[in-house]
């Protein structure tokens, strides 16, 4: 047998996840960034044409709150990722997790689970404030779709957090967090309508990563502009980059501290 | 019978510098060992080859018998590194209750908590914990799952004395119960204190791997100090039995064994001693002596 018995594997993932919830709730720099900037940010861009309607028909509200969401999914893994391996690669935290028995595997899906329930947290934030606040409804099950699409699509975010947090310093990594995820969001139209943006940018943005997981959001109101599979399939390439990238910025890093 | 750990030949090379220049080394079940060396003398390098927090440039390291990286290997095993840390927003309830859960039988969470002396401490967050605290914060973690090998390294650096004693008291304590014990220290008096044996390393090398009392006997224990009516040299103190010595014009300093020895040969060829002084040496300045060699 490689690994302990499977039930000391569930409590450890258990326990980790636990603690790793625990840590990010208690961070103001993570709790308050992954929770509460994306409704601020609403209140200032979606509140105002909450109403409106698009030629689609859907609710500028809908569409707003759905873009949003895929910023705060982003939010949560790019920051949470980034900053956050490198804050623990700076503290040598990975050195005494490296000597303990609990295997690498499952320090990393504690890692990844609590990531998904602060973006779920996020977006019934986002979907409760714009009800309540804004008047923006959806039928439930149309929210379950756009949530349960951000939270699946978010695995090439994931991947570009852990990189960040491989590759930078703990000073560096919110400002490349910032300069890699604030310019994605908006070239993709997260905060203002693609349409809207200026024509280089517009011309860019069927190439960004984060403009194709919006359509994921967008399409499962009926606001997309283009399928489901076209997002999916550029969402896979994106993955495949970001997690080589992830994979080699990890090696390096095994190389320089624990070879 | 397997060892706990052993290391055979080990080397390690970190860009130019050798830090490990061919260690042997093989401690069984129930053994307390010092590894007792100045800093920068391979100490640490020694436990994190023994750990595989690092891998041998050449020989080879293993945990009970399996690769130290094994799963098998570490879950059996508890430690208390120098260069690491733990996040600073949780408590040190939450920390040992974390990390008990990585032990297939761990101690209970208030135990392991005494152990390292912290019950006042528990509901404290690791952040707001001073120096020595923290260092007793790791003891918890590396005892809390009731690992049969502890490896720590220098577990008593920034500790109060009142840490100090908690500390040194459980590890006789968990000796006593029969757990495998290796743990790195500077200073000669700790090692003596607790330690049935002693690894010496310097600059890369096992100089000596002996019991206390060995060890003892093969360092100088007496300082001798005079002056001279007229200037001696080096040359005066040829194929005596001392070490350290300091000649300044008429002032002599020097550690030995054997001071009758030394200053019968000394009148015996006309060194004119004054002022003389024979003490017992510092124990640790003593020890230095063994390891600073030309």
């Amino acid at each position: 047998m490689r690994y302990p018995a499977a039930a000391l594997m569930l409590r450890m993932l258990l326990m980790q996840t636990r603690s790793e919830l625990l840590m990010r709730w208690r961070v103001p720099a993570f709790s308050v960034t992954n929770l509460a900037l994306p409704i601020v940010f609403f209140t200032f861009f979606g509140l105002p044409v909450a109403h409106v309607r698009r030629g689609d028909g859907v609710s500028i509200g809908a569409y707003l709150l759905a873009s949003f969401g895929a910023y705060a999914v982003g939010n949560v893994m790019i920051y949470g990722f980034g900053i956050g391996v490198a804050n623990e690669r700076a503290m040598k935290i990975d050195r005494l997790m490296r000597a303990s028995p609990l295997p690498p595997l499952v320090f990393m899906l504690a890692k990844v689970v609590t990531a998904l329930v602060f973006a779920l947290l996020a977006l019934l934030l986002l979907v409760g404030y714009g009800a309540v606040v804004g008047g923006i409804y959806q039928p439930p099950a149309i929210w379950a779709m756009v949530i349960a699409r951000l939270l699946a699509g978010s695995l090439p975010f994931i991947a570009l957090g852990f990189a960040i947090g491989y590759l930078s310093g703990p000073h560096a990594a919110p400002a490349v967090a910032n300069l890699i995820y604030l310019p994605l969001a908006f070239a993709s139209g997260f905060f203002v309508p693609v349409g809207q943006l200026p024509g280089f940018v517009q011309a860019i943005a069927p190439f960004l990563p984060t403009y194709h997981y919006a359509q994921l959001a967008w399409s499962a109101l009926g606001a997309g502009s283009e399928t489901l599979g076209t997002s999916l399939l550029w969402l896979a390439g994106y993955t495949a980059l970001f997690l080589t990238l992830a994979v080699r910025a990890y090696r390096r890093e095994e190389r320089a501290k624990f070879a | 019978m397997t060892p706990v750990v052993e290391l055979r030949a080990a080397r390690k090379r970190f860009g130019q510098v050798e830090a490990l220049k061919g260690v042997d080394l093989a401690i069984g079940t129930g053994e307390l060992v010092a590894m007792l060396g100045p800093n920068g003398a391979g100490k640490t390098t020694s436990i994190s080859l023994m750990l595989g927090l690092r891998r041998p440039t050449g020989g080879e390291a293993r945990l009970f018998g399996f690769d130290p990286a094994d799963q098998r290997a570490r879950s059996r095993c508890g430690v208390m590194l120098q260069e690491s840390g733990t996040t600073g927003v949780l408590t040190v309830r939450e920390l040992v209750d974390l990390f008990r859960s990585y032990y297939p039988s761990p101690l209970p969470t208030a135990t392991a908590i005494a152990r390292a002396g912290l019950d006042a401490k528990a509901g404290a967050r690791a952040g707001t914990l001073s120096g020595g605290e923290r260092q007793r914060l790791y003891f918890a973690l590396a005892v809390c799952g009731d690992p049969e090998a502890l490896f720590l390294d220098e577990p008593t650096v920034g500790m109060d004395v009142e840490g100090r004693r908690a500390v040194l008291g459980s590890i006789r304590a968990l000796s006593a119960a029969g757990k495998t014990i290796v743990f790195t220290t500077h200073y000669l008096e700790e090692a003596d204190q607790l330690a049935r044996r002693i690894v010496v390393i310097d600059r890369g090398v096992v100089i000596a791997d002996a019991t206390p009392r060995e060890i003892k006997s093969r360092i100088p224990s007496k300082r001798i100090s005079f002056n001279t009516g007229a200037p001696v040299s080096d040359a005066t103190f040829r194929g005596l039995p001392v070490q350290n010595l300091e000649v300044a014009d008429h002032r002599v300093r020097l550690l030995s064994n054997e001071p009758e020895l030394v200053l019968k040969a000394l009148f015996e060829r006309g060194v004119a001693v004054r002022d003389l002084e024979v003490t017992g040496a510092d124990l640790e300045e003593a020890f230095l002596s063994l390891t600073t060699r030309p």
